[in-house]
């Protein structure tokens, strides 16, 4: 489950400053640009899209105003019992040990990859650049599944990192190959100029100049290792979110779950204070007008078979062992397995939801893309922090306090697909808000003002210049949100309503029934569903127009 | 005087096209060469040829004496002790100034302590002419000039004996330009550093210039100090590049020229017969004639009428349209009507239509081809 955006789009749901284009963003203007070339100056915005934004991210305020409202009603004395104890202890220490551990293992990862595919002349590294991406089109509880199949003595921390490292080490490695890209070489040539080697010019100059892509990247992988269910489920490795869906589900254990929330959001919360503490105020604005000239590769020399093997070896560990285990197990399974009728019903279930929410998505941040891009001021800002705080909290928070909340006070709602579109919402709108925003900010307003001198409505205006121009970030927006969706299972298994068959549900209650071989089509469909919006962020991360 | 840098026979190709071909250039120690040329002549691929960023695929480049690219031989550019200053400076984004200049500090400050480096800065700092206060400043809170002297400053800090400028000064605007300029060209006098300079501002060029290179579609045109060049031009094109030039056809005989405006001195003496002859605009004296048409018998040279007049401010420019066989001295009629181009300061008040005489001074170059 990806609950931010595991793009380049956005380094990090930062809630503190979300308009900075840091890495990857598509809008190649600096922020001055931005604001000459697409605010309107002294105009208010429609009430109804004001209207629009503010209901959106009151309703992405919830989750988190659930978690603290339950903790008050449930009162410090049960607080405290349900926290302080050694179940807490131990679940405390197998998450934060898995962050620490892996979130620097890969960042290291993911910045050599990079620099081994951005700026060495290694053959095939424009192959490797693609295939270095594709990790991300496993779900990582797919990815876990394929590495139990391979090595079925897995479990505990270690195997969590491994599994962990192999799935999210392309969210920094993205990234960096993107901000690598955009490096003025003039920068690195004038510290050759002053005397320092390969090694000082990669240590002095390019890596600190990486410190932002590699924050944004290993915040994402820090969220994300906080909300993952699945992978670790599979291997036994109990961390808070295995342990609230287990108590959920189990105990219907309503304030033990919450309690559990509650320390989960506050790590969370931990991370992305961290972030953007270590981010600091430094924006490594690119300062010259920049001389169109790529920097030369470097030849590995003696080195290259290394580098053939640490890339070589990483390609095979993430996509080649749970490739290999889900055509194993097809293989065993032979034709048989592919003639389930739910199979099509669950594919067409899953596409379906993630459809609807992706147009859903789509269709609600763009009041709030639009706002902040036209009409920036302290609401729109707000209003897009709410929206970015929101998706860091994990899948497990949004849909405890999603359902809790139905039961409640909106009955009807309760296991309803309408709920669980509301859910993918909260998750996924950032992925949306992120590229509709960059699309946006790269339309000059001149020319929807120039269609209207020429006696176009504004509405006409901005229908026949402006969407033109956003459509492909509107796509790509849509494509994300939909990735997001065809691969959710945490939420997906909390709220779906019964009978609800996506394929990563009917993939997760295979494995439980340890049957191995009838899960393998389903993790077959949801990487094949997956790859094309994988290649498209990869496509999207090279996207500059600093040209 | 000894040569800082030498080039000799070099030669560099991009795939299929010839950027540089077999470029000699001595830069005498200690002296300021600027390289001058229209862009994509290939000026800065030479710079960068001797900094090291690119190595020649023929030919040989020495530095102080030792061969740095040449037959088998190609230096890191890290390891040649050359001064480099990029067109936007180059700042590192991530350092702030103190630390930018710091940077490459030698070893033996490097291990020093941070008082004896903050004072290696403020005096750096103090040579560029920037307050010792610079140094906590980031280099994005910086103006265009204050970030080409901090990157001077950089370069300083390794104490080259070369420096070499890609265009430093063209991001500047127009009052920003001189200022920064006379200040680096003071700081690199006082230091003793032999410095290149390349750049397409042929004011810019001349001003700087101890000696100047005019390269043109990766040759080398002409070599040596700017007047020289400016006044001398090899060729129409060079001298057409350098500023303003007014071309008129000519017969030379005994050092002499007979042209639409009469008899002028000119160099080379050798040349005889028919050739062409150019004068800069600001040889061409210009008065109202007393009386009009072509029988003003008082004006010595050829007179004209004056078809368009272009005010810059403290100059105009005229364009003249000479008379045909209006002076005693025009040779034949095939100079009828030429029109020609001549700078006036803007106290006269020539208007369109004004009758106006043409008095060349000072010696023209003349070539042996017609225009």
């Amino acid at each position: 489950m990806i609950p931010a955006a595991p793009s380049t789009a956005h380094p990090a749901p930062d809630p503190s400053d979300t308009g900075r284009g840091a890495i990857g963003e598509t809008d190649g203007t600096g922020p001055a640009g931005r604001t000459d070339a697409a605010v309107r100056v002294g105009k208010r915005p429609s009430p109804f899209i004001v209207a629009a934004a503010v209901t959106v991210s009151v309703l992405g305020l919830l989750p988190l105003g659930y978690v603290i409202v339950t903790g008050i009603l449930t009162g410090w004395p049960t607080l405290s019992a349900l926290v302080f104890r050694p179940r807490v202890g131990e679940l405390l220490l197998n998450t934060i040990g898995l962050v620490v551990i892996t979130v620097p293992l890969t960042a290291v990862i993911g910045v050599a990859a990079a620099w081994l595919v951005g700026r060495t002349s290694l053959p095939g590294h424009r192959v490797f650049a693609v295939l270095l991406a594709t990790p991300l089109a496993v779900p990582a509880f797919v990815n876990s599944y394929g590495w139990v199949s391979a090595v079925p003595s897995l479990n505990g921390l270690w195997s969590g990192v491994l599994i962990a490292t192999l799935s999210y080490f392309p969210l920094v490695y993205l990234p960096c190959a993107a901000a690598l890209r955009r490096l003025d070489p003039t920068v690195e040539e004038a510290a050759e100029s002053l005397g320092s080697g390969a090694w000082g010019v990669f240590f002095r100059v390019v890596l600190p100049q990486l410190r932002l892509p590699i924050l944004g990247g290993a915040l994402l992988v820090g969220l994300h290792l906080l909300s993952e269910y699945g992978a670790f489920a599979m291997i036994r490795f109990d961390t808070f979110t295995t342990a609230i869906v287990e108590q959920y589900r189990s105990t219907f254990n309503g304030p033990a779950a919450n309690a559990l929330a509650g320390v989960l959001v506050l790590l969370c919360l931990f991370l992305l204070i961290g972030e953007s503490g270590a981010r600091g105020r430094s924006r490594y604005a690119r300062l010259g007008s920049g001389v169109a000239r790529v920097t030369p590769r470097r030849s590995l020399g003696a080195f290259t078979p290394a580098g053939y093997l640490f890339l070589g070896g990483l390609f095979a560990l993430a996509i080649g062992v749970p490739f290999w285990s889900v055509i194993r197990w097809l293989a065993q399974g032979g034709a048989g397995v592919w003639s389930e009728p739910v199979l099509v019903q669950s594919l067409l279930q899953t596409v379906g939801y993630g459809l609807v929410g992706a147009v859903v998505t789509c269709l609600l941040a763009f009041p709030i893309a639009f706002l902040a891009v036209r009409y920036p001021s302290r609401l729109s800002r707000g209003l897009e922090s709410v929206n970015y705080l929101t998706s860091s909290l994990p899948g497990i928070v949004t849909a405890l306090a999603l359902v809790t909340i139905s039961i409640r006070f909106v009955q009807p709602l309760y296991q309803t697909a309408v709920l669980v579109i509301v859910t993918y919402l909260l998750m996924f709108l950032p992925r949306a808000l992120v590229n509709l925003r960059a699309g946006l900010a790269q339309v000059p307003v001149g020319l929807e003002e120039a269609a209207r001198s020429l006696g176009k409505h504004p509405f006409a205006a901005f229908l026949g210049v402006t969407t033109r121009f956003f459509a492909p970030s509107a796509l790509a927006a849509g494509a994300l949100v939909f990735l997001g969706i065809v691969t959710e299972l945490t939420a997906t298994l909390l709220l779906a309503p019964s009978g609800t068959r996506t394929l990563a549900i009917q993939f997760w209650s295979k494995v439980n029934d340890i049957n191995y071989v009838g899960a393998a089509p389903y993790a077959l469909l949801m990487i094949v569903l997956s790859l094309p919006v994988t290649y498209l962020l990869f496509a999207r991360s090279r996207l500059t127009s600093v040209s | 005087m000894t040569s800082a840098i030498e080039l000799a026979g070099v030669n560099k190709s991009f795939g299929s096209t010839r950027i540089l071909e077999d470029i000699a250039l001595s830069v005498p120690e200690g002296s300021r060469t600027v390289v001058v040329g229209s862009s994509g002549s290939g000026k800065t691929t030479l710079l960068r040829l001797i900094s090291g960023f690119e190595l020649p695929d023929s030919g040989t480049i020495t530095v102080l004496g030792r061969t740095v690219a040449g037959p088998g031989i190609a230096v890191a550019a890290h390891r040649r002790g050359i001064g480099f200053v990029a067109q936007d400076g180059a700042l590192f984004p991530h350092l702030t100034v103190g630390q930018n200049i710091a940077f490459g500090l030698g070893p033996a400050l490097r291990g020093g302590t941070r008082k004896q480096r903050a004072r290696a800065v403020d005096e750096l700092l103090e040579m560029v002419s920037l307050k010792a206060d610079f140094a906590a400043r980031r280099p994005d809170e910086l103006s265009g000039g204050q970030q080409q002297r901090v990157a001077l400053a950089r370069a300083l800090a390794r104490q080259p004996r070369v420096m070499l400028l890609d265009e430093p000064f063209s991001a500047l605007d127009a009052g920003l330009r001189a200022v920064t300029r006379d200040i680096v060209a003071e700081t690199l006098e006082r230091a003793g550093i032999t410095t290149v300079l390349v750049t397409h501002d042929q004011a810019e060029a001349m001003s700087f210039a101890h000696q100047l290179a005019v390269l043109r579609d990766g040759n080398l045109c002409q070599v040596g100090p700017p007047r020289e060049v400016y006044w001398r031009p090899v060729d129409l094109f060079t001298a057409r590049f350098l500023g303003d030039a007014v071309v008129l056809p000519a017969t030379i005989s005994d050092g002499f020229a007979a042209c639409a405006l009469g008899r002028v001195a000119v160099a080379p003496t050798g040349l005889r017969g028919d050739a062409c002859i150019m004068l800069r605009p600001e040889q061409i004296m210009v008065e109202h004639c007393e009386t009009g048409g072509a029988d003003a018998g008082t004006v010595a040279s050829c007179t004209g009428q004056v078809e368009a007049v272009d005010f810059y401010g403290p100059e105009v420019q005229l364009a003249v349209r000479l008379f045909s066989g209006g002076a005693a001295a025009s040779p034949s009629a095939a100079d009828a009507g030429t029109l020609v181009h001549v700078r006036q300061h803007g106290t006269i008040g020539t208007i369109v239509g004004s009758r106006v005489s043409l008095t060349a001074r000072g010696t023209a170059t003349a070539f042996a081809a017609r225009p």
